[in-house]
């Protein structure tokens, strides 16, 4: 760490340093895009991967916390940018140095009502053109009158803005077209059986053939990091399952992690254990959803079916320890809310049984299917640099070559001891997409055939006080959650209350790189590509 | 006049006074034999057949989508065939969160259904608007946009609750009169009055 | 065999001894139509509970099973509330057109219907060119299909429209190949004709190779013909909604839902007259006692019963294999289907002048 603050402080004096176990650097706006080029194109730096955009409003100024990741090294950095102007505030854009910058940025905008200068679409994601104010501005008014519920349509347009600096230091506004002007746009989603829920595609087409598409999201944005800033640290927790409703576990996981580490509480090694077990579970559940949703997306209706058996097993056992079918609210602070249920591990031993039966009757009936091989062989190809300029994690980066598994990256919780292998293909395409899930499955399994016979006894909840609170100061975790790496920044400021949660979800890069995956290509495979990166809509908008 | 159903025993029901009252309302001045008959046979035709739109925002469809599944199964009852087009489908679920800027998409896809059609509010997002009471952008309940039939409480309701859901409308559906009487049309009417859609008028 | 014709040439002159000439053909023509009609409904109706209980079957399912002993009459229910459904007129739309588009749909297919053979005797008409008749109005479906997607006024279903138009020109040019492969065996293109040619063995053994391929190629193209899965893309659920019935609603959707289980039965209904001997029963020449024993059977019983199985067959596909991509799709029709489907043309010519058949 100390070579990365020597090489960044011999270059950018300016630099101010925070040491922590992310080294945090402070910069000038005017600065920051120069360095955010030497971060990412210095070999001995080689910060290539941006995880993710936390936009602050610390009151007396706002700005941006940039989280880097170097894939080389596996080293991470965090760069913060500040503006003191709180009227037009006003920021670089780096969308030319990431593909994914471009899309968080227009996030932060849209909470924060920062400009990016310089980014080529800067219009808001979430919330709609005509919304009133920035909500996650601690000076928000929240009243239901600056917003009552839209009852016209909602306003559309064919524009988007685009922000420079003239010579004398003045900020321009240009307008510029999102497509030509002749272009036959088919309108697929907001309500759409192939988006996988509420996403909307505004897809430009000649003939079948894909010209552009222009994702719109937000129309599930249910404003959870806003909600959050009011409510107490285990209050919190709950929403975890509402976001990607899959990764309940693995998202509770992450969320409990940071506040412990914050907090300062060791948890047990039976709560270890279980942690792992519920995450693992969740994982081969999620991932045989995904076979059966995409699937039906690809017209083989009968395999969701196939695929549902499965998963509802697995629901069956969580529904016996948990109390609940999907939204468990079963890791907690300082461990999980209740105990394993007395047939959990009989239960567990019967689903593994069937595992590798199941994993074969699927391969029989589909994949091994000439018109599959055809379907999804070759479409959607994402490269290895372009998976990691986009941002895309989890299963679906995977397969284009990049190991970017967290488990394995920056090993949590007892991943180290257990003995699991990263599975990755080079392809990139959409076979090879659907592919690692398939092996992602029985690598689970594996997890959890090594645990199943060794939960140590133990207490699964060490008492945590009612009303937590930690020092100021900030923190980031992630996770491997089913979908990719999930990440939480919590920021305290010493009260009951987060200061600010940004939840770093994997589903947004997922969703925003299908543009360019899919220009050239037919309509049919815009649905195979969408059903291959498997998205969930709420986890893009939170 | 009880509304029975098969293979549930009438007292099993929860809201009885409530769909005996819609009788008292609906039929409580008796109908001609052949008009009762006639629509006897049309409720009967309908209340078997409710027809879901593929719709789904948030956790509640994937239930939806378990209760589709082999273990719940819901082409017992002849739901399955679930369209995505509102032009065919007889009822929204509305499974899962509604925010503001879906707020007039629903709204639209209300409006395409064709009549009679019917609306469950499923989840407690969308009959209040849930754990995301205080969020700035969901809509608290979708009543407010649009008329609901049956509300379903749960985060997420269970396949079974979904079952009991849809079979409530299927017995609202029973006692429905479609000759004569007030039917949904001029429900409709009636909400409209009291929710206008600027711009349009009638 | 029961030869039906006794019964309709009795019921001829029984109305014609007391009625003119005139009255008697325009009694039997509503006769007939009602008959036909009321064919058309129930087959239709058994058709959609016979695909929803075999989809279930596969996905390990129960199926409609609450209304109506074993879910009988569910379908049933569906059309009633079908039936009374509101109709909802479109604004900006081609009025005209977009209501006249399902019932050319289920024109297409009622017409078809009239040429199947249905049983000894038991035919509506059964003229000389009866298998061109056949091919000619079952194109007319496509018509309606474009017709419902460009009256439409949407984009989704004006590209289904356009997916489904190509698709049924291209398939449409397997499907007349096939059907004039057989039409050379048989060396008659009436129905009567083919029918009666398979007394001894049905054309699918007696036309071995050239058959067999002709038949297989039948029933890709003829599952492509009537849009079902895996060629079901102009009305792919996950690609364009309902793809170019999405605007319809009421009876004109349920025109187009019987339609498609219809032309399901037509497909099925062909194959058995191609190759599988209409209502001829199972007879194996010599085997004197089995063909007696098959006789048995009345002729409605094995017509019907054959094209369930093959029905069977293509809701088979549609439940196995996903969806293929238009180009895909057209590149199966001409670069192979076709070749394959010309080059079994001249084999079976070869057969057919060497005489190597059974």
């Amino acid at each position: 760490m100390a070579d990365t603050q020597e090489i960044i402080a011999k270059l950018f004096p300016q630099a101010t340093f925070e040491e922590g176990d992310i080294l945090t650097v402070e910069i000038p706006d005017a600065q920051w895009h120069d360095l955010a080029e030497t971060l990412r194109d210095n070999a001995e730096l080689s910060f290539d991967f941006l995880m993710t955009i936390v936009g602050m409003d610390w009151v007396e100024k706002m700005g941006c916390i940039y989280y880097l990741t170097s894939t080389k090294y596996n080293k991470r950095i965090a760069v913060k940018v500040a503006t003191e102007d709180r009227v037009n505030p006003a920021l670089t854009s780096i969308a030319d140095l990431w593909h994914i910058a471009g899309i968080y940025e227009r996030e932060v905008y849209d909470f924060f009502g920062i400009i990016f200068l310089n980014n080529p679409d800067m219009r808001r994601l979430f919330l709609s053109i005509d919304w009133k104010g920035y909500p996650l501005r601690k000076d928000y008014d929240a009243s239901p009158e600056t917003n009552p519920v839209p009852e016209d349509n909602e306003r559309q347009s064919d524009f988007t803005q685009v922000y420079t600096r003239d010579g004398e230091g003045k900020i321009e506004c240009k307008e510029e077209r999102i497509f030509a002007e002749n272009d036959f746009v088919v309108n697929i989603g907001p309500q759409h059986p192939a988006t996988h829920g509420v996403l909307r595609f505004r897809t430009a087409v000649d003939g079948e053939t894909i010209k552009k598409i222009d994702v719109y999201m937000g129309y599930i944005h249910r404003g959870i990091e806003k909600i959050c800033e009011n409510l107490t640290y285990p209050q919190t927790l709950h929403f975890m399952d509402r976001l990607d409703y899959f990764s309940a576990h693995p998202y509770h996981h992450c969320l409990c992690m940071t506040i412990e580490e914050a907090a300062g509480i060791e948890i047990s090694r039976r709560a270890q254990v279980i942690r792992v077990m519920m995450d693992e579970l969740s994982r081969i559940a999620s991932h045989c959803l995904f076979i059966g949703t995409f699937c039906m997306d690809l017209g083989a209706t009968t395999m969701l079916f196939y695929a549902l058996r499965v998963r509802e097993q697995i629901l069956d056992i969580m529904d016996k320890t948990c109390g609940a079918r999907m939204t468990f609210n079963y890791e907690c602070i300082g461990g999980v809310m209740q105990d394993l249920a007395p047939d959990f591990v009989d239960d567990v031993k019967a689903l593994l049984k069937i595992i590798p039966q199941n994993l074969k009757e699927y391969d029989k009936l589909f994949t091994g299917n000439v018109i599959t091989k055809n379907r999804m062989e070759g479409v959607g190809v994402l490269g290895r640099e372009d998976a990691i300029s986009w941002g895309v994690t989890g299963p679906s980066g995977r397969a284009s070559g990049w190991a970017c598994d967290v488990r394995k990256t920056t090993p949590y919780s007892i991943y180290p001891e257990l003995d699991f292998e990263e599975v990755i293909r080079h392809e990139g395409d959409s076979m090879a997409r659907f592919k690692v899930r398939m092996g992602e499955i029985e690598q689970s399994a594996r997890i959890l055939e090594q645990l199943v016979d060794n939960i140590p006894e133990g207490e699964y909840c060490v008492k945590v006080p009612k009303v937590l609170k930690f020092p100021v100061g900030h923190w980031f975790r992630t996770v491997e959650g089913c979908r990719g790496t999930f990440g939480v920044y919590l920021e305290s400021d010493g009260t009951v209350n987060p200061y600010r949660l940004k939840l770093a979800t994997p589903s947004l890069p997922a969703a925003a790189v299908v543009d360019s995956l899919t220009r050239g290509d037919k309509i049919a495979d815009l649905i195979t590509i969408g059903g291959s990166l498997d998205y969930i809509v709420p986890d893009i908008d939170r | 006049m009880e509304v029975t159903t098969k293979s549930m025993p009438y007292e099993a029901w929860k809201d009885n006074e409530y769909i005996e009252s819609l009788v008292k309302e609906l039929q409580g001045n008796g109908a001609n034999v052949v008009v009762g008959s006639f629509d006897k046979l049309i409720n009967w035709g309908r209340s078997n057949s409710i027809w879901p739109l593929t719709f789904a925002t948030s956790c509640c469809g994937i239930e939806f989508v378990s209760l589709g599944a082999a273990r719940y199964d819901m082409a017992r009852f002849g739901w399955e065939v679930a369209r995505s087009s509102p032009r065919q489908a007889d009822f929204i679920m509305v499974a899962g969160t509604i925010v503001h800027r879906m707020a007039p998409v629903l709204r639209r896809l209300y409006d395409q259904l064709a009549e009679p059609k019917y609306v469950i509010a499923c989840g407690a997002c969308a009959v209040s608007g849930g754990p995301f009471k205080k969020s700035y952008h969901v809509v608290m309940g979708v009543d407010k946009i649009i008329p609901v039939d049956v509300y379903l409480p749960g985060c997420p309701p269970r396949p079974e609750a979904m079952i009991y859901a849809i079979m409530q409308l299927s017995r609202k559906i029973k006692v429905e009169k479609f000759f004569g009487g007030v039917n949904r049309q001029e429900k409709q009417e009636e909400f409209l009055k009291n929710h206008p859609i600027p711009g349009v008028e009638d | 065999m029961f030869d039906f014709s006794l019964f309709t040439n009795w019921i001829h002159s029984f109305l014609s001894s007391f009625m003119p000439e005139w009255l008697t053909i325009t009694t039997e023509c509503v006769l007939i139509g009602v008959a036909l009609l009321l064919t058309y409904a129930l087959l239709a109706l058994f058709y959609i509970y016979f695909e929803r209980k075999v989809c279930a079957a596969f996905q390990c399912r129960l199926g409609p099973n609450r209304v109506g002993p074993m879910g009988l009459l569910q379908s049933f229910a569906d059309m009633f509330k079908m039936l009374i459904k509101e109709l909802i007129s479109l604004n900006h739309t081609d009025k005209f057109l977009f209501a006249l588009a399902p019932y050319l749909v289920i024109l297409a297919s009622m017409l078809a219907f009239a040429v199947l053979p249905w049983g000894n005797g038991l035919q509506i008409i059964d003229f000389n060119i009866g298998i061109f008749f056949l091919i000619a109005v079952s194109s007319i479906g496509v018509l309606g299909i474009l017709l419902a997607g460009w009256s439409s006024n949407n984009k989704f279903t004006l590209i289904g429209a356009l997916r489904s138009g190509a698709q049924m020109v291209s398939y449409e040019l397997s499907i007349g190949l096939s059907v004039l492969t057989m039409v050379v065996f048989a060396g008659s293109m009436s129905v009567g004709d083919i029918v009666n040619a398979q007394d001894n063995l049905w054309f699918i053994f007696s036309g071995h190779i050239p058959a067999i391929i002709a038949f297989i190629i039948y029933l890709i193209a003829g599952t492509a013909e009537t849009n079902r899965g895996p060629f079901d893309l102009p009305e792919a659920e996950s690609e364009l909604t309902a793809g170019y019935h999405t605007e319809y609603s009421g009876i004109h959707f349920g025109f187009f839902y019987l339609a498609e289980y219809l032309n399901l039965f037509i497909v099925s209904g062909v194959a058995t007259l191609l190759f599988f001997g209409g209502w001829m029963p199972l007879h194996f020449p010599g085997w004197d006692g089995f063909n007696a024993i098959m006789n048995y059977i009345p002729g409605v019983v094995w017509f019907i019963g054959k094209a369930i199985v093959i029905s069977f067959i293509i809701i088979w596909f549609k439940w196995t294999f996903p969806r293929l991509r238009i180009d895909q799709m057209l590149a199966l029709e001409w670069k192979y289907l076709l070749p394959i489907n010309l080059f079994n043309l001249v084999l079976m010519v070869l057969i057919v002048v060497y005489g190597i058949h059974l």
